[in-house]
Parts: structure tokens; sequence; C-alpha cells
């Protein structure tokens, strides 16, 4: 019984965590792009006079779009058209069920594990799981009996499939590294020094790949400039026809998997929740040792993990405000002659060096 | 052809540069102000409008307003010569006696039609008395039908519930 409070109170809580990261980020894509072009950004809506630095702008984007009227072509088809922005939603989130966002944390004689399900294949879990957050934008796009929609939707499928390969193939290099599938280990892994000293973390060990990772994954988030499926100025994607909350869901869609990968960026190559130095029973470097609370260290981490998460979102903010979209060839052959190869190549050398 | 399929690394990694740096510049003045420090600087280009105003260019042509005589009354003579340089037409001048028997006319009716107005400052460079000018640095003078943009001797002159205008602004940049 107890088991199941706490893992229901585990997912309360990363859900709280990723929707309130969701709203911040709405705020900061317009607050962070603004500062990068010399501007101010939206700051007009306010609640009794309070602006707040334009915090209630995303308030006022929920009320817009429940308010809208719920559009349906004529000639869509009604069920599949309904379930494809819940199916791209529901996917998006429940990559976060493996994702550890601390180390055990003991309370009241409980020894509770942060993270959701540590699944021994959580790895493949999440590529499963963006995989199959595809279906939600080619039924979309297929649904909506548009031919623009169905264009954005082939193209949301072909560029999934396309960096797909180069992000399993990358993650290869540290699953040889490490010998383990399950993320929580792989955050353990991390834990360890080089010499000592330097922190063992995933970007130390597989520099390429965490490159090759950073621009795979910002093409499975299908933004800007891997934003081919949407192309708002071109085809407008596969939600053309999609209006109000249902187009707003594809909207969080894109946040919330901006949120996984940089949550995967974490996990794989800087660390997860470890803090440098910092073990269960305190600071340890050298000689030096400082006691600290178990709940507190649990607390640093949490901490952490969630800072080290919004760095990533702040970098992938950064990366959609400056650079302008790929053209369909250049997508293409940016995945397949240059990606692809670098993936093997690295995956190739790792694999020599391990064996060696 | 085959140039044409690479992507350019370099000018990537130089472009996140650019903004990255753009954003680390503008973040430490916002912050700054925050603690009431580096108020001279500024973190943007931009201007809050209806809170702060660009300031004016001293040529800048704005809204017209009538000069008067010490006694209030209107210089204006109605010599007719704005109506007729007016190039869009939009003075209408009723002309009347003047009691004073050294001034000749005096205008009954001034109006100037800002729907129809150019701002071509014409009216102000044929004025042989400086009676009109353009220089009150009003520049909002959206109205809901044309007839309120229709403006009158009385809003003109800047008698009743007018601005003033803003000369301070306006010296600023002079």
């Amino acid at each position: 019984m107890t088991e199941i409070v706490i893992t229901m109170g585990k997912i309360a809580f990363v859900l709280f965590c990723v929707f309130n990261l969701l709203y911040v980020l709405l705020w900061l894509e317009r607050k962070q792009s603004a500062v990068m072009q010399d501007r101010i950004g939206a700051n007009r809506a306010d609640i009794f006079g309070l602006r707040a630095w334009g915090l209630f702008h995303p308030i006022a984007d929920a009320i817009k779009m429940i308010c809208k009227e719920d559009f349906m072509p004529a000639a869509a088809d009604k069920f599949v058209y309904t379930a494809a922005p819940f199916l791209a939603v529901f996917f998006s989130l429940v990559g976060f069920a493996v994702i550890p966002f601390g180390d055990t944390l003991t309370l009241g004689g409980h020894t509770i594990h942060l993270q959701i399900a540590d699944l021994n294949v959580g790895l493949l879990y999440v590529f499963a799981m963006l995989s199959l957050g595809v279906y939600g934008f080619i039924l979309a796009g297929w649904a909506s009996n548009n031919n623009f929609a169905f264009l954005g939707g082939m193209r949301a499928g072909s560029q999934m499939i396309s960096y797909e390969i180069t992000m399993g193939a990358t993650v290869m290099g540290l699953v040889i590294l490490f010998q383990t599938l399950s993320l929580n280990q792989m955050v353990q892994a991390q834990g360890e020094y080089f010499f000592g000293f330097i922190p063992k973390w995933g970007v130390l060990l597989q520099p390429l790949g965490f490159l090759l990772f950073l621009i795979a994954g910002i093409a499975e988030t299908k933004r800007i400039p891997f934003d081919l499926p949407e192309g708002e100025s071109e085809i407008i994607g596969y939600f053309v026809e999609y209006s109000g909350m249902k187009f707003g869901m594809f909207m969080m869609t894109d946040f919330i998997e901006t949120i996984l990968l940089s949550a995967m960026l974490t996990t794989l190559f800087f660390g997860g929740w470890q803090i440098p130095y910092l073990h269960a029973d305190g600071f340890h470097l050298g000689g030096l040792r400082l006691a600290i609370n178990p709940v507190l260290v649990s607390f640093l981490q949490v901490a952490a993990f969630g800072l080290k998460v919004f760095c990533f979102c702040w970098l992938l903010l950064l990366i959609r405000w400056t650079l302008p979209r790929f053209r369909y060839d250049q997508l293409m052959a940016l995945g397949w002659k240059f990606m692809l190869p670098l993936s093997l190549l690295n995956l190739a050398i790792t694999g020599l060096v391990v064996l060696l | 052809m085959r140039r044409n399929h690479q992507i350019p690394l370099g000018a990537i990694v130089k472009g996140l540069a650019l903004t990255a740096g753009h954003f680390f510049r503008n973040m430490r003045i916002h912050v700054a102000h925050l603690f009431g420090r580096r108020l001279q600087e500024k973190g943007m280009v931009t201007f809050q409008y209806p809170e702060e105003r660009r300031p004016f260019s001293p040529r800048l042509r704005t809204r017209h307003r009538l000069t008067m005589r010490a006694d209030g009354s209107p210089r204006c003579v109605a010599c007719m010569m704005c109506e007729t340089i007016c190039p869009a037409n939009c003075i209408y001048i009723t002309a009347g006696e003047h009691p004073d028997p050294h001034i000749e006319k005096q205008p009954l009716k001034f109006d100037i039609d800002l729907g129809v107005c150019v701002f071509c400052g014409f009216c102000v460079e044929v004025c042989p008395e400086d009676a009109i000018r353009m220089d009150t640095g009003i520049l909002e003078f959206a109205a809901y039908s044309r007839q309120e943009m229709i403006l009158t001797m009385d809003k003109l002159l800047m008698k009743e519930g007018a601005q003033e205008p803003d000369r301070a602004l306006m010296k600023e940049n002079a």
C-alpha cells in the first residue's frame, strides 16, 4: 500500500515539475528570444495591474486556447483527428517515467528511489516512446484530410526515422562504456572520477557522441532549425487544421519534448543528479570531508538535476532562436551523410578502445 | 552542386556565439537595473511606447496649432494663404471682420480635417503671420469617426482641455 502511495507521489512530483517547467519555458521562449534580439518581450498581460515581467502571458495563452472554437474539418476522420494530439502529448510525457531525478531518499524507514520506474531497459524505453510519439503527428496529418497537413505528417515521419538511427547509434557508445541500459545505473557510473578528481561524466567520455545526440535530439523535438514538419512559412504542417486546445496540445508536445531531451542529455552526458564530490554522506574531495544530512543531499541532487535540465532548455531555446530552418535536402544530407557516418565512427572507436 | 549540401557548421557556432553574447550582455544590464545600478545603459533598443516615448526631432511635423496674440485671440488674419496652398484641401476658413481697425480680418471658423491632412507643412511655410505651427508634439489623434478627426479653432488654439506642447521632450533632442 505504501509502495503505491510513494509511486503515486513520485508521479505527481514529476508531472508537477514538468508542467511548471513547461509554463516557465512558454514564458522563457518569449523573454529569452527578446533579450537575445535586444528587445524586452511580452510584458503586457497583467493581473490587477501586476505584470511580473510577463509571467502571466502563458495563462493568457491557455485561456485563449481553451475559449477558441474547436474546429474539425468536415472530411476529417473524427476519431483519429481527436486522438492524435492526445497520443502526441501522452508519448512525450511517459518518457519521464524512467528518468532518475535523484538517488535514494530514506524517509521514516522507507527507502525511496527517486525515479518513477527503474526499468533495466530504461534507455530503450525512452527511445521507444519517442518513436511512438511520431504517430501522433503522422495521424494528425493524415486524419486532417488536408494535403499540406499530410505532407507535414510525412515529413515528421521521415525526419524521425533519419535521426533516430543516429541517436540510437550514438547512445550505443555509452551503453558499451557503462555496460547497462538502466538510466539509474548509468548515472551512478558517472559518479566515478578520472585520476580521482575529474568527474567521469558522459560528455567527457563521449564528446562527439554528445554533439551528435544533441543535434539528433533537436531534430526529434521538431523545433527550428529542424521544424520541417511544421514549416510555418511553407506548409504550416501537420496541425494546420487544428485549433484551440488541440493545437495547444501539439504546442505543449514540442515543449515537453524539449524538456525530455534536456533530461536525457543531463542523464546520459552530464551526470544526471550527480554533483561532483557529493556522496550520500557528504562532500569528499581528497582528504577533505564535510558531512551533510542525507535528506539535504537528496534535495541538493534533485535541485542539481533540475538546474542542469534548465540549462539545457536554455541552450535549446538559444539554438531555436538563432538558426534558420534547413532546406529539406540539407536536412536529409545532414542526417544520412554527416551524422550517421560520424555516429558509426564514434561507435567503432568506442568499441575499439573498450576492447583494447 | 555538391557544396550546396554542406552545412556551415562554423557559421552556426559563430551565430550561436553572437546571440548568446547579446543575451548575456542584455541580461547583465537588466539584472543590474533590478538593483538600481547602471541605469544609464539600456538592455534593449526598443521603447516601451505608451510609457516611454522616443525623443522627437525638433523639425518633426506633428499636429497643428494656431498661435495667439497677447489677449488670447488668434494671430490668424484669415488671408486664406494656407487654405489655398493646401494640397489636400483640408483647411476650411470662414473669414470675418476684426473689431480692431488696425487688423483687417480674423477667422470666425478655422477647421482642419486631420483625416485628409498629409502633414506636408506647406501651411506653416506659407503663413505670413506665423499663426499656424506644427510643433505640438501630438501624434496620437486617432478617432472613432471622421467627424471627430476635424479640428475646430478651439482645439487648434489649445485653450480648453488641450495639452500644452511637449516642449521639454522636443528640446531634449534639439
